[in-house]
């Protein structure tokens, strides 16, 4: 049924969304809208060090002040946790060390807010400051003193070499060998609502704990507590509220969680936090500034025959997301055109600023902008149009790619037919007057990562769907509504395959007490995952209520239809009842009307360790051209306008679809020109603008317009074919927009944000007739552990690691 | 959330109640009329009055009138009304655009003339919370000794961050000042000082109290801002330029005065002389307008402590002169 | 000049109350006199639909409309609203109606997150107030105080310009490419 397309009466409308008019009243309850009697109010004490050895810290000041209920430190929270299982790093409250201005090294609990910020500073902690490391250049340099007395030596977390067939003959067979260095800038999230948390502890006999957070996963927030606090799960309720934007940024545990809870079973009261913007700075988690190194062969007609890629990330001082990060840095350059032998290095390291971790696009929006920058400048010096180049050599649908990689349904090509065709691409393209320019890149991303993030065999996604006697539903599922439309979603794909109303469904999510686990908001995984998980649980119902219809209606169940609020005969339509009438007959039957639904990803045909990051069910794909101004005299750049395409395998909602495929477009377009989380290196690596003012988010007047087409390639694992729309769109901003910038003026920029000052730099290198270019100039030197050798599907590998190639990456020695 | 610290606050409803009550509070006290200035600063602890007086309810400050031609305004007129009243805007179309310019529409709709002529001098190493600038161990501009922008300095090098200032000493505005031992009238760039601690030279219980602008003819006006985005920021560089026409006005004219003051590149409005004295007598001509900006190029000295990169910065003030003299020369045609 | 005696209240954090008319009631507050209006409404008035980002006036999430006009409530002192007009989302819906803004920003989707909505809501009901026939330049310039992080501004402007129409009683519906795409 979930297949029948043609028949389809709610996936695919541009509907309303359930939560639409609560929030257009300002309903909405967001974690700092809850407000609890006898609250109290929390704050951190945050290190003023980037890097230091904690040697004594005295609160009997910040005790002795009236109003002031508790004051935790680390040793009240010494268990560590951390969203990786691989890097459990984080203290709620630092142990004996801090990592970065920022960390959290204290907390309070007062009666009010002022009173909290008050006692702050009547905590007196000595410190021994240590040599701060400040990007990841300096990590390579200096591995002593180490961050982390973790990970693959000195300053570096984690070091990869993944080998997928014999480069060096790739390289051998090419026409065209081309190597280029290019930079990605770090940027943050930036939710328009700061993190907040309220807790509330019933005492012992219950002992149970309940905490409200703005957070995209609250099923790991309820493992993080568990293990820090030391509770039975079972004693644990975590809501996740709406959250207020999330992007990635509120998708691990943060402290400030942990130290209201813990205040709230210290204190006996409930306890609230809500950071400020500055302090969101310091939760960052956000994209990996990243030095890239790519080489690639190519045929005289654009095809490739090998890659090798190398990146660096800069991943700030915990581990976050950021093993994963740095696998999907190599991961999906094998997803768009076809690579027949590739090679990646990549490594993290440790450094002492805010951790870096998943933001919109997770660790491949910086390769995508290399890549697509790369292949920009091959098919200049090949002589071939860009968007032919890349048409010709698109990866086939339902293939495997050298990295193992499963593709489903693949529509780029007809996305860059879209926006070609749309821009007027062939008359444009190095045919506009100077200033002018015009770029295409495309991208792809996954819809759900294939593994969860601690290994189980237990699936993704549950849902529990109970049917009212009066027609209402209620569906119950763990996923968690961050804005791009979730729990919409949910109904209208529940409302199709029970055919009633998507607002005759009531939903309840994000609640580990009330509803089934469901891994979280991240990895475009929700749409498909939850979405499977309600089909199957709606499915279920349909066949219990028209088993019972059937019977009372004299006719055989398949031929019962659901739609309208009614059950009816496909042949007969007038000959039926209604839903809430089929409903009964079920529930007098069989009691309580109630089913399960539950989505497991199919398991990945990539069995090399490392194989976990990169597969997905299915993979959405994206492309984009851009259209800039570049005033010569500044070297300002103006985007106009962008036409972007996207394959959504089959829209649930339209208009969700379109409004993150704009979305974005806004974020890449930020990103691509302005966004940067910046540092002062001399200056105690302090974040040098953590404010909503100099922290540079495009506003309505930099917003450039957007013409969308959504490209409907439906794939088999989506919920009616449905695949991502959310991070994908923001893929081939960046890069869309550098490329259109050669176009315009004659230099490339291989870095971003694309600002003003690069482009003046190279367009005065340029009239110096230097290399008319802004970018890195060096890789640095890195020892890089021995290569796991996985042969490529077409050289009759299984998906495993060569006999004795690296297997594990192993520690490398640390020069003294 | 961020907060305010504890204050008294204080609605006077006449100037020398006003003027009273600062005296009283002495280094205590502080004037606030929108609030969008002194708020956030006293949010991240920049300034810490124990009283706040707020002028917004005094009527004489927040009015308009014509005087011997040219126009008087109260300094608590807000930046949104300056730019939007149609008459205002036919005669100083260079000072309603520079209002329109400042920050966003919201607050516009708050922010004053008067708290845009005696804005805080703006840098990235001071304008950050208390716990942001205790990991740097403060700045001499507030609870530290040093200037970070420029470690040997004795003094601050805070920005003028004004938008309307630069304009008001381009065209030979005048500010009328009421203080405790009674009232003067200054021309504009009296009121500023190079410094970026001490940046304004009155007295604090001192209240700017008029406006005054020069009658609107003879003479024209133009106010180019650089910065990041369209909306939110600050100026990094504002230029205003003012050209008095010469008799035989049209073919064959000549500027017989013209003044350059750049924003943004300074702790006050600075105004280059020899870029104006390079103007005068010509028609503006390519080669005297590059021979101005040339002049407004050299001494400005942007420094690391806004936003962009200084040197580029600086590169721009060449090419925004540029660009405000040729508007100046296109309008006259 | 005569010496004003300034008589400094001995506790500065004792509650002060005013009284202002707030989404057309009269209402009576009390609260601590430093608090900012954003501070009154969301905690003395339990009126959480004002939200807030920076609380420094740098994203305008915070907006609220005081005598018609939208402003900053993180910057306006609640002790200075004393007998003025304040208007908040939840003053927006007449009868139990949604006002025809929030229609259309529900009906497009140009509430994502909904966080910033509320203060779009209202500086977008300014803008109506003052120019029923707003051109898109003329709504990009209203709005441009305003961040939004989820849409990208898009389907806020179409929103407007929809509520815009049907505000000058037109029969305006959402275009098939704002809600499908180009085909």
């Amino acid at each position: 049924m979930a297949g029948a397309r043609d028949s389809l009466r709610v996936v695919g409308k541009a509907l309303r969304k359930v939560d639409a008019t609560a929030k257009v009243v300002g309903a909405t309850k967001f974690a700092d809208d809850v407000a609890l009697p006898r609250m109290l109010y929390a704050k951190l004490l945050r290190s003023p060090h980037p890097h230091a050895r904690i040697l004594r810290i005295d609160t009997s000041r910040a005790v002795a002040l009236a109003g002031v209920k508790a004051v935790l430190t680390g040793k009240d929270l010494p268990i560590p946790f951390g969203i990786l299982p691989v890097s459990q790093d984080e203290h709620a409250l630092a142990l004996d060390k801090v990592r970065f201005v920022g960390d959290p090294v204290a907390a309070v609990a007062a009666g009010s807010e002022e009173t909290a910020t008050a006692a702050l500073e009547l905590i007196d902690v000595t410190y021994e400051a240590l040599r701060p490391v400040t990007d990841a250049a300096d990590a390579v340099a200096h591995p002593e003193p180490r961050i982390h007395d973790y990970g693959d030596g000195g300053n570096l977390h984690k070091l990869i070499d993944l080998e997928f067939g014999d480069v060096a003959e790739g390289f051998a067979e090419a026409d065209l060998v081309r190597e280029d260095l290019l930079f990605f800038e770090g940027s943050t999230h930036l939710p328009m609502e700061q993190h907040a948390a309220v807790a509330d502890w019933s005492p012992p006999p219950d002992g149970k704990l309940t905490l409200w957070s703005s957070t995209q996963t609250p099923h790991y927030v309820h493992r993080a507590l568990a293990k820090v606090l030391e509770l039975s799960p079972a004693k644990i309720r975590v809501i996740a509220t709406p959250n207020g934007g999330g992007f990635g940024g509120k998708s691990d545990p943060f402290s400030h969680e942990i130290v209201v809870a813990k205040l709230a079973m210290l204190t006996g009261r409930p306890v609230k936090i809500t950071l400020t913007r500055e302090e969101v700075f310091y939760c960052h988690r956000g994209r990996h500034p990243t030095l890239m190194w790519v080489k690639t062969g190519v045929k005289k007609d654009g095809a490739i025959t090998a890659m090798h890629f190398k990146s660096l990330l800069d991943g700030g001082g915990y581990g976050s997301y950021g093993v994963a990060s740095t696998y999907y840095t190599g991961a999906l350059q094998t997803v768009t055109y076809h690579v027949p032998r590739y090679k990646f290095q990549g490594a993290r390291a440790f450094t002492n600023k805010p951790p870096c971790g998943p933001k919109r696009g997770h660790g491949t929006p910086q390769p995508r902008f290399a890549l697509e920058v790369h292949i920009d400048k091959i098919a200049e010096q090949l002589g071939m149009d860009p968007a032919e180049l890349r048409l010709k050599h698109l990866v086939p649908p339902n293939s495997l790619t050298a990295n193992w990689l499963r593709i489903g349904s693949m529509g780029l090509g007809p996305c860059i037919h879209k926006v070609v065709e749309g821009s007027g691409w062939k008359e444009k393209f190095r045919k506009l007057p100077p200033g002018k320019g015009i770029g295409l890149a495309c991208s792809s991303y996954i819809t759900g990562a294939g593994l969860a993030i601690y290994w189980n065999p237990m699936p993704h996604s549950g849902v529990q769907l109970k049917c009212d006697r009066g027609g209402g539903v209620t569906v119950f599922c763990g996923s968690t509504e961050i804005g791009q439309g979730s729990d919409s979603i949910l109904a209208m794909i529940v409302a199709e395959v029970l055919g009633v109303d998507p607002f005759d469904i009531a939903i309840v999510t994000g609640d580990t007490d009330l509803t089934p686990v469901d891994l979280g908001s991240y990895s475009s995984r929700v749409t498909l995952m939850t979405g499977n998980a309600a089909i199957q649980a709606a499915e279920r119902a349909r066949d219990i209520i028209a088993s019972h219809a059937a019977r009372k209606l004299a006719l055989p169940a398949e031929r019962l239809a659901f739609a309208e609020r009614r059950v009816f005969d496909v042949e007969n339509p007038a000959r039926g009842l209604t839903f809430a009438e089929a409903v009964q007959l079920a529930e007098a039957a069989e009691g309580t009307v109630g089913t399960v639904g539950s989505y497991t990803p199919p398991p990945s045909p990539g069995r090399y360790r490392g194989a976990g990051v990169g597969p997905s069910p299915a993979y959405s794909y994206s492309a984009c051209v851009a259209e800039v101004d570049v005033d010569p005299a500044t070297g300002i750049v103006r985007v106009p306008r962008i036409f972007i395409a996207h394959d959504v395998g089959r829209s649930i909602n339209a208009a969700t679809v379109m409004g993150q495929i704009e979305g974005s477009v806004y974020m890449g377009l930020g990103e691509a020109l302005m966004e940067e989380m910046a540092y002062r290196g001399n200056r105690n690596v302090v974040h040098k603008i953590p404010s909503l003012l100099e922290y540079k988010s495009p506003t309505t007047l930099e917003m450039c317009d957007v013409v969308t087409y959504v490209v409907e390639d439906p794939d088999p694992n989506g919920p009616f074919g449905a695949k991502e729309c959310g991070q994908g769109p923001l893929l081939p901003v960046p890069p869309a927009v550098a490329n259109a910038v050669y176009d315009a003026v004659g230099v490339r920029i291989d870095e971003v944000p694309i600002t003003p000052e690069k482009v003046f730099k190279a367009l005065r290198r340029k009239a110096k007739g230097e290399a008319a270019r802004y970018g890195p100039t060096a890789f640095p030197d890195i020892v890089w552990p021995e290569p796991t050798r996985v042969p490529p599907p077409w050289e009759g590998g299984d998906g495993k690691a060569a006999e004795g190639s690296g297997g594990r990456a192993k520690t490398v020695k640390v020069p003294v | 959330m961020l907060r305010l610290p504890s204050f008294n606050y204080l609605q006077p409803k006449t100037l020398a109640e006003a003027i009273a009550m600062q005296v009283d509070a002495g280094p205590d006290g502080a004037f606030v009329a929108g609030g969008t200035d002194l708020y956030p600063n006293m949010k991240r602890r920049q300034q810490e009055p124990k009283v706040v007086i707020s002028l917004m309810g005094i009527r004489e400050l927040a009015g308009w009138e014509m005087r011997d031609a040219g126009w008087v305004v109260g300094p608590c007129v807000t930046l949104s009304d300056l730019s939007i009243l149609p008459s205002f805007r036919q005669s100083y179309p260079a000072v309603a655009h520079a209002a329109e310019l400042v920050s966003t529409p919201l607050l516009r709709n708050m922010g004053t003339l008067g708290g845009n002529l005696c804005l805080d001098t703006r840098c990235n190493y001071y304008d950050q919370t208390y716990e942001w600038r205790k990991a740097i161990d403060f700045c001499m501009k507030k609870d530290g000794k040093i200037c970070w922008v420029a470690p040997s300095s004795p003094r601050c090098w805070a920005v003028s961050s004004s938008d309307v200032a630069p304009v008001m000493m381009a065209i030979g505005a005048e500010f009328r000042l009421v203080g405790p031992k009674g009232e003067r009238v200054v021309p504009a760039g009296r009121l500023y000082a190079n410094d970026g601690i001490n940046y304004l030279t009155k007295h604090p219980a001192e209240i700017l109290a008029e406006v005054r602008l020069p009658a609107p003819n003879g003479w024209d006006a133009v106010y180019l801002k650089l910065r990041r985005r369209s909306s939110f920021d600050f100026p990094v560089l504002g230029v205003a330029a003012w050209v008095k026409w010469g008799t035989g006005k049209g073919e064959g004219g000549s500027v017989a005065e013209a003044r350059i003051v750049l924003g943004g590149v300074a702790s006050q409005p600075q105004e280059v002389p020899t870029a104006g004295a390079t103007l005068a007598g010509s028609d503006l001509s390519d080669e005297a307008i590059a021979a101005a900006a040339d002049a407004a190029y050299r001494p400005a000295k942007p420094l690391d402590n806004t936003d962009f990169d200084l040197s580029w910065r600086k590169q721009m003030t060449r090419v925004y002169v540029k660009a405000a003299l040729e508007e100046l020369r296109e309008r006259q045609r | 000049m005569d010496r004003i005696k300034i008589t400094f209240p001995i506790m500065p954090d004792a509650k002060a109350k005013i009284a202002l008319e707030l989404n057309d009631e009269p209402v009576e507050v009390a609260f601590a006199p430093h608090k900012t209006l954003l501070e009154v409404l969301r905690e003395d008035l339990a009126l959480t639909g004002t939200k807030h980002g920076c609380e420094l006036g740098e994203c305008g999430t915070c907006a609220v409309l005081v005598d018609g006009r939208p402003v900053l409530s993180c910057l306006v002192l609640g002790l200075a609203c004393a007998g003025h007009r304040v208007k908040t989302v939840e003053g927006m819906a007449e009868g139990g109606r949604l006002h025809p803004l929030q229609d259309a920003f529900a009906e497009l989707g140009a509430a994502q997150c909904g966080y910033c909505t509320p203060a779009f809501l209202l500086a977008a009901e300014a803008l109506l107030a003052a120019n029923r026939r707003p051109t898109r330049d003329e709504i990009k310039q209203a709005l441009a105080g305003n961040l939004c992080r989820c849409t990208g501004y898009i389907k806020i402007y179409e929103a407007v310009e929809l509520a815009a129409a049907r505000m000058r009683g037109e029969r305006a519906v959402p275009s098939e490419e704002s809600l499908y795409g180009r085909r």
